[in-house]
């Protein structure tokens, strides 16, 4: 007979939530099966930063009473994981930054807010490329996360070590952030449906700023319906945070009916280029041919403006993390080196940023600075609103448009590491979305030869997340028997 | 295009960045590649393009003014490097006249 305990954490949270319901198990078993799993592989895998055992414990034995007094909810003891980016009361929030490496925050991101409401358990907060700044997770000045299908591999990045515990079974679902792809690549990398809500759809009160207007809060699944609804739970307005759209929130997981006939699915030709893997190609394929095999029309479409998306990122996001990162002076939070004078100190306080922080910070800085703020940062800005026309003219035309997410599956640590620009290639297909006003996800679409994952990329206009999850959501059903819907748990640390 | 030493310094400087000789260097090199693709942006004809700084269309409105206690002061204080009392403590910044 099987262990029971390993039982339980490879349900995917959708089957935990109607176990719970049942009565089949509780809350507090669900938690410490979870808690004796992270014990047992995360010294290898080092997906999480804080365990938070005894707090989750608390939590669960709450949920059961709540539970057992007659309430229900979508989340309500659940154990998930939060990316250290996010602010959690009382436990330390890090961003994978040794500036912040004993910073407690006084107060609840929204999204844990939400979180805590909804009775969900919170096990811990999971590692992360400084900052957010990253694709592998190997920018953490803590540790580098490895990737449950090969431990020798990145999990992606930069929400690394949520994905990496999500499909490991160190956590029900987790949530992420999104600036250039920081939940899709990842979700990619580890076999996970990642989504990436429109910007503005999730509030980012409460969540540690790495470029302002780029910023997203999203959530990890081992399932469509699993990722569906996290969102569906952090989705909706909050008047702290200024870009917070004030629209109503649908019925995500009502909308995930698997129908999608009629659909049209627009394939952007830029999106195949050379320096694709040859087995993410296939796969993409495959599945484009699964979606018109299920009713969808599928539809060449071209974002021209495509090969630019990269290079204007790189201005405009390390710009506004100069900007924000100028935060970090020794003064209110984080540790202070004292030198000569105030200024001294500033710049031996700053010098514990990691490298890529710095570069990033640097190249802001010089991006924004006088006399070169027309030739980079100016460009950059007039380029993304190329890049958003284009996006609106394809939704003119189409439904959804369907990627790889990624060129390649997941690397080896450090075989990018000494090269930023081949580190910043990772995310060529998912940084075009962030620079518009789109939402996007990856969904598992098969393994390449080596049996890595492989990502499909669909991307919706503005606030037509629903619309994405269920195409999502169509293309799982169909392709389940294929791949397994638990694949990802085929993976190593078993 | 070739960023300088003296460049890199500035940058640093303004960023409020201690950067060891070796990091000058480096980030000398790998700026400058950085910037060079960059470049690529200049193949486009952005004349009569507007900037876009954001992807929304949302427009600053006003709140009603209420005085509120969000966050309490020990909490804040909490992080603080160097406090004295209530105070966060720094560096003296003006010597006495």
């Amino acid at each position: 007979m099987a262990d029971p305990v390993t039982d339980l954490t490879q349900l995917s949270l959708t089957e935990l939530r109607r176990a719970l319901q049942q009565g089949e198990t509780s809350s507090v078993a669900a938690t410490e099966a979870t808690l004796a799993r992270i014990a047992a592989v995360d010294n290898e895998l080092r997906s999480y930063l804080t365990v938070s055992d005894e707090m989750a414990l608390e939590q669960a034995a709450a949920a059961d009473r709540r539970r057992a007094e007659g309430e229900d909810g979508l989340l309500l003891g659940i154990p998930v994981a939060i990316k250290d980016i996010i602010c959690t009361r009382g436990v330390a929030t890090t961003a994978g930054s040794q500036i912040l490496a004993d910073f407690i925050p006084p107060y609840d991101a929204f999204v844990v807010e939400r979180l805590k409401e909804a009775g969900a358990v919170i096990l811990g907060k999971t590692n992360t490329d400084e900052f957010a700044m990253g694709s592998s997770t190997e920018n953490s000045s803590f540790v580098t996360t490895r990737n449950p299908w090969e431990l020798e591999r990145v999990p992606g990045g930069s929400s690394g070590g949520s994905a990496a515990a999500v499909a490991a079974g160190l956590a029900y679902g987790a949530l992420g952030t999104d600036t250039g792809g920081s939940v899709r690549q990842p979700a990619s990398f580890c076999g996970l449906v990642g989504l990436r809500p429109t910007y503005g759809r999730v509030s980012r009160w409460g969540v540690i700023a790495f470029a302002s207007s780029l910023d997203q809060v999203g959530s990890f699944g081992r399932t469509v319906a699993d990722c569906t609804t996290l969102f569906q739970l952090v989705a909706g307005h909050d008047e702290r945070d200024s870009t917070s759209l004030n629209v109503p929130v649908p019925d995500y997981l009502g909308a995930l009916t698997g129908d999608i006939r009629g659909l049209r699915v627009g394939v952007p030709e830029e999106y195949f280029i050379e320096g694709i893997e040859p087995d993410v190609a296939t796969a993409v394929q495959a599945a484009l041919d699964k979606l018109a095999e299920l009713g969808a029309i599928l539809q060449p479409i071209s974002l021209p403006h495509t090969r630019y998306a990269l290079p204007a990122y790189y201005l405009i996001a390390p710009a506004e993390a100069s900007a924000n990162l100028a935060r970090y002076d020794g003064v209110r939070y984080g540790p202070r080196l004292e030198g000569d004078d105030l200024l001294d100190s500033y710049k031996k306080t700053r010098s514990l940023f990691g490298p890529e922080v710095k570069r990033r910070i640097m190249l802001g800085t010089y991006a924004l600075s006088a006399g070169y703020y027309d030739a980079y940062y100016g460009r950059a800005l007039k380029v993304r609103h190329l890049i958003t026309q284009d996006f609106q003219h394809a939704f003119q035309e189409v439904d959804v448009i369907a990627t790889p997410t990624s060129p390649t599956t997941a690397f080896k640590v450090g075989e990018r590491a000494e090269d930023p620009l081949s580190m910043y290639l990772a995310d060529i297909f998912t940084l075009p979305l962030n620079l518009s006003a789109g939402c996007g996800l990856s969904v598992p679409c098969g393994l390449d030869r080596q049996g890595l994952p492989i990502g499909l990329q669909l991307i919706g206009d503005s606030l037509q997340e629903a619309t994405i999850l269920n195409t999502a959501y169509a293309y799982e059903q169909a392709t389940k028997d294929d791949q397994g819907r638990r694949m990802n748990h085929r993976a190593v640390v078993q | 295009m070739l960023l300088t030493h003296d460049e890199v310094n500035a940058i640093a400087h303004l960023a409020r960045l201690a950067l060891t000789a070796e990091e000058v260097e480096q980030y000398r090199q790998q700026l400058s590649a950085i910037l060079e693709y960059a470049d690529r942006l200049n193949e486009l004809d952005l004349t009569a393009v507007p900037a876009s700084v954001s992807a929304t269309n949302l427009r600053n409105v006003l709140r009603p003014d209420r005085a509120e206690v969000i966050f309490d002061q020990a909490d804040l204080l909490f992080n603080a490097p160097q406090m004295d009392g209530d105070q966060f403590l720094i560096q003296t910044t003006l010597e006495d006249g």
